[in-house]
């Protein structure tokens, strides 16, 4: 993989998060929405958080395309996994949400799960299609 | 009763994001490498052959579906619950349906990570 690619990764990580976290205080500040007025849900999108969470989350849609233009969609989940770490992070001290020790070994478990495909080819070579043959002769 | 309303939340936005992450992974797929692409074309050729692939714009509205369920299920969770356990669960069932769809080989090692972030998710929910 190229520096660029790797780049693109790191992207995905960072945007993800960070426009994750951007929503969920945006949502806070918003309060509960309930099915029966659903429409409260529009009003919300107004919230700087929830806008400038959109924003981050259009440049992850980006890089996220890029990538998967040149590898698996079971490589590119597994190889951004390190993002919940990170999102982790940023809701214990930017959001002050308490992470229990049981999320936090949840969480260790998840990233020592996906982590090691990245080891693996990133990319699934489907041998170009065979033109039907007769009989050899 | 806000738990139920929760994990519902997370189901479908489970579903609809594999239905777009599988959808979009087959559009980019046949469209090409957008790196080589935008240095080969430039940025406006790849904006419009991204938009105008039905593909995509299909995966997009699975998308939509699934970004307002996660407002809904955080305006009811925690972040650190809702973003891993959603993105895990789909993880497990964009490896299946990858595999299905998308012919990718989900190997031994890509299934040993199924099973790990099931794991974790169990952890998280707990």
């Amino acid at each position: 993989m190229t520096a660029r690619k790797h780049l693109t990764l790191a992207a995905i990580v960072l945007f993800g998060a960070c426009g994750d976290v951007m929503l969920s205080r945006g949502m806070k500040e918003v309060g509960n929405l309930s099915l029966s007025n659903w429409t409260q849900v529009f009003p919300s999108l107004l919230n700087p958080w929830v806008l400038f969470g959109i924003v981050l989350l259009i440049g992850f849609m980006s890089c996220y395309l890029t990538a998967l233009s040149w590898a698996d969609l079971t490589f590119v989940l597994p190889a951004t996994a390190v993002g919940y770490i990170l999102m982790a992070l940023m809701a214990r001290f930017f959001l002050h949400e308490q992470v229990s020790v049981r999320r936090w070994v949840g969480i260790l478990l998840i990233v020592a799960g996906v982590g090691f495909v990245t080891g693996g080819p990133s990319l699934t070579e489907h041998p170009p299609a065979e033109p039907q043959t007769g009989r050899d002769a | 009763m806000m738990v139920v309303h929760t994990w519902a939340a997370i189901v479908l936005l489970c579903m609809a994001s594999t239905a777009g992450d599988v959808l979009i992974s087959a559009a980019m797929k046949r469209i090409g490498d957008l790196q080589e692409l935008r240095q080969q074309r430039g940025i406006l050729h790849v904006v419009k052959r991204v938009i105008t692939s039905g593909r995509f714009l299909l995966g997009l509205g699975f998308m939509c579906i699934g970004f307002f369920s996660l407002l809904f299920a955080l305006s009811w969770a925690d972040v650190s619950l809702v973003g891993p356990a959603s993105a895990s669960l789909t993880f497990v069932s964009n490896a299946i349906a990858a595999r299905i769809f998308l012919k990718e080989k989900v190997d031994r090692r890509r299934w040993g990570a199924a099973v790990f972030v099931a794991a974790g998710v169990a952890l998280l929910a707990s």
